[in-house]
């Protein structure tokens, strides 16, 4: 059976403030969703919050992954029952190389949570580089690049490409990529675009945050979100974000 | 040798000005994870009454069959060792009662010559530590010392062909009377500091290595030092002689099983780098949680010699220790890699000192703490550059990581720069262990334990990457097993 993700009346806040107002959304197995919205409206804070982030706080609501409520997990948790979060500003682990890391989270998953503090069984090392070398040539990713740090001093393009590497591997049921075609040249994008079509499938839902049309003519939405203040204003089909690319958040002022 | 030695001899005058100059730094819970903690029973041949008194030094003497001049330089020390007071700064020695200490306990008659020559409980104890497997695997000689005695010790043939000497620092005085006695406490005199003054009145054990003028040793000299006495103090001696162009790597790891009450290691090493020569010293230290560990290292380089001492600072109750470089000539260059990890209970005040006595000589400290639990860390360091070392240059870098709101990390740079023509970079960094980067790796199914695991192995990867394999993989197993100690 394919996942579904269900937001109810999500409310959420930061440090006090109340980011997100009330958001209802559902994500299933099979479907892209695009959502947009003016800079600072709650799409990342949606994305932290559906991940488990432990700033933000949830006054009101609820997310729910195949009917139940994952608020109470840990990000470990949910990373495990098949959740993807890909940062729209990914965060430097230094002296992790990219391989290292990789190896332990797609162990992780795969083989189920580590005893208590142990390190986790590790997929044999073989079996890995192989995995990771056909998933590095199909990004276009040099295989000198699982040396590197985590993250650390890669450039804008090169953080993207590592993300939808690690989603690659990782193989989750609900993806939700946070503006990863943001900073992309054109062949990057075309890469990482690529890269999100072959892994689409009836087992994999996707929720894609941008704030560009471009992205999503590599890849096609089935629905198409505009988020403001902090709740979805308005729904629709591929056709929305063409309208919105047009004429600019004006449209929706009066929504709001 | 002795002779051919003694046409080398070192400007020890000019040392002794560089460190009277060279002010000095001034400044328990068990956890049930020491994977060491195990002990055997004591089975000693002899150990001395408790405490510490003239007769307590002369009996080891005696035991020894020392040459008079060593039990005189000993029974000096002793007399330095009772005038000076405890040292106030640093870490907190109130708790330790010297008197409830053995200060010489030996456990067997005779060293093994061979590793079936060693009592079956001892054997034992470091089978389980890993020798001799690691001996045949990548060591070119090794010692292991139990208690106060080395009890085992080996060296490659290859290496002794060529004129290398590694020898309990008792047997290199028997057997090298000349040379012990021209280059002991030459570097380090009684007078130095109290703890350097204890070891010399009751030293017993440690190495002895001489490494003839032009021998590379590409393979490690290891030496392991365990306490398995309850309430005992471990007193080695260590001597390093490099000549001219001569290369060694020299490692030391220590062990000791949790006891209720405390012990007490404090050990001298003293090391001479002649002229383009190069000696890497590598301590592995894994203390279990009540043993003080107050350790004077300090080593001497002359015209492009390179000194190293990489220094991995893991378990104990308190471990004060500041492996120092002179830079005697020019070229001379030193470095200093420390790691500290302080978990509960633990005080780790630790660094390095680099004295630059000549014109263009250079050294790198870099120091990496992580404090856990409650713990402290300290770095706590000195760089001189004095009068007339133009050209010099230094770089000093400490970090240093918490990883929770009860631990506690601090730093102690002593700068003093008496030359205007220098280099000099210094800079420090505090962390706090990022909720974003625990929350990125958990993120990708790590569990919090696991993911922190991970920042503080790439917060020390820096150091590691500098070691041999083998000691790579035995510093991550280590502090994986540190961080293991007390999850949550
Ligand atoms: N940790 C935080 N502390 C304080 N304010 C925060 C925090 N995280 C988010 N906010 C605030 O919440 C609001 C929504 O931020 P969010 O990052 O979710 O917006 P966004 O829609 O992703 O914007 P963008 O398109 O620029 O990425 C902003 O006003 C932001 O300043
Ligand atoms: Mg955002």
């Amino acid at each position: 059976m394919g996942a579904e993700l269900a937001i109810r009346n999500l409310h959420v806040k930061v440090e006090g403030n109340e980011i997100l107002t009330g958001v209802d959304l559902t994500v299933r197995a099979g479907e892209v969703h695009s959502l947009m919205g003016p800079n600072g409206s709650g799409k990342s804070t949606l994305a932290y919050i559906l991940m488990g982030h432990p700033a933000y706080e949830v006054d009101e609501g609820e997310v729910l992954l195949d009917g139940e409520n994952i608020l109470e997990l840990e990000p470990d948790e949910r990373a495990r029952k098949g959740l993807f979060l890909a940062f729209q500003y990914p965060t430097p682990i230094p002296g992790v190389s990219v391989a290292d890391f990789l190896r332990t989270a797609v162990s992780s998953i795969r083989l189920g949570p580590s005893e208590e503090g142990r390190t986790t069984e590790l997929i044999p090392m073989r079996e890995f580089r192989k995995e990771i070398r056909e998933r590095m040539t199909e990004l276009d990713i040099d295989h000198s690049f699982a040396r590197r740090h985590l993250n650390d001093g890669f450039s804008g393009g090169e953080k993207k490409r590592a993300e939808i590497l690690q989603m690659s591997l990782l193989k989750p049921r609900i993806a939700v990529l946070d503006e990863t075609d943001s900073g992309l040249d054109i062949d990057a994008l075309r890469a990482v675009a690529d890269g999100v079509n072959r892994q689409l499938s009836s087992e994999l839902g996707v929720l894609l945050i941008t704030h560009y049309q471009r992205i999503l003519n590599y890849i096609e939405p089935n629905f198409v979100h505009i988020m403001v203040d902090g709740r979805i204003v308005q729904s629709g089909g591929p056709e929305l974000a063409h309208e919105l690319e047009a004429k600019g958040y004006d449209m929706v002022k009066d929504l709001v | 040798m002795a002779a051919e030695a003694m046409k080398e001899m070192p400007d020890l005058a000019k040392v002794q000005e560089a460190i009277d100059q060279a002010v000095p730094t001034k400044g328990s819970e068990d956890t049930d994870d020491y994977q060491y903690g195990f002990h055997y029973p004591d089975e000693s041949v002899f150990r001395s009454k408790k405490g510490l008194r003239r007769e307590t030094v002369e009996e080891i003497s005696w035991i020894k069959e020392e040459p008079d001049w060593m039990l005189q330089k000993r029974l000096e020390a002793l007399e330095i060792y009772f005038s000076k007071p405890m040292p106030q700064w640093g870490g907190n020695l109130n708790a330790l009662n010297f008197d409830d200490i053995y200060y010489y306990v030996k456990p067997t008659d005779s060293q093994g010559k061979t590793w079936d020559d060693v009592p079956d409980n001892i054997k034992e104890t470091f089978d389980r530590i890993g020798i001799p497997e690691d001996e045949r695997k990548f060591l070119g000689g090794v010692g292991a010392q139990y208690d106060s005695e080395v009890v085992y010790h080996s060296l490659k043939k290859e290496l002794s062909d060529q004129g290398v000497i590694f020898l309990d620092m008792d047997a290199g005085l028997r057997e090298y009377p000349d040379l012990v006695r021209e280059y002991f406490t030459s570097i380090i005199p009684s007078a130095d500091n109290k703890f350097a003054a204890l070891n010399t009145a009751v030293w017993s054990g440690g190495s002895f290595v001489y490494i003839p003028a032009g021998v590379k040793v590409d393979i490690p000299l290891q030496a392991y030092f365990r306490i398995n006495s309850e309430n005992m103090g471990q007193f080695e001696r260590t001597l390093i002689i490099a000549e001219e162009g001569a290369e060694v790597h020299y490692v030391e790891g220590c062990t000791a099983p949790s006891f209720s009450s405390d012990s007490l290691h404090s050990a001298v090493v003293e090391i001479f780098c002649k002229p383009g020569s190069r000696v890497r010293y590598t301590t592995i230290q894994n203390w279990a949680n009540n043993v003080y560990n107050l350790v004077t290292k300090r080593a001497v380089a002359y015209r492009d010699a390179t000194m190293e001492w990489v220094d991995g600072n893991l378990g104990s109750k308190l471990t004060m220790k500041y492996p120092s470089v002179y830079m005697m000539e020019p070229g001379a260059h030193g470095e200093i890699l420390s790691i500290a990890f302080a978990s509960r209970g633990q005080h780790q005040d630790a660094g390095g000192k680099v004295i630059h006595a000549a014109p263009h000589t250079s050294s790198i400290i870099t120091s990496k703490s992580i404090s856990k639990n409650g713990g402290r860390a300290s770095y706590r360091g000195l760089l001189k550059v004095a009068k007339g070392a133009v050209g010099s240059k230094s770089n000093v870098v400490c970090d240093a990581l918490i990883l929770d709101d009860e631990s506690r990390s601090d730093t102690y740079p002593y700068i003093e720069i008496d030359e205007q023509e220098v280099t000099i970079g210094h800079e420090a960094t505090v962390s706090k262990i990022g909720d974003e980067q625990l929350f990125y790796l958990m993120s990708r199914g790590l569990s919090e334990a696991e993911a922190s695991n991970m920042v503080v192995r790439g917060f020390i990867e820096p150091l590691v990457r500098e070691l041999p394999m083998e000691y790579a993989v035995e510093m991550n197993r280590l502090i994986q097993l540190q961080m293991e100690g007390s999850v949550g």
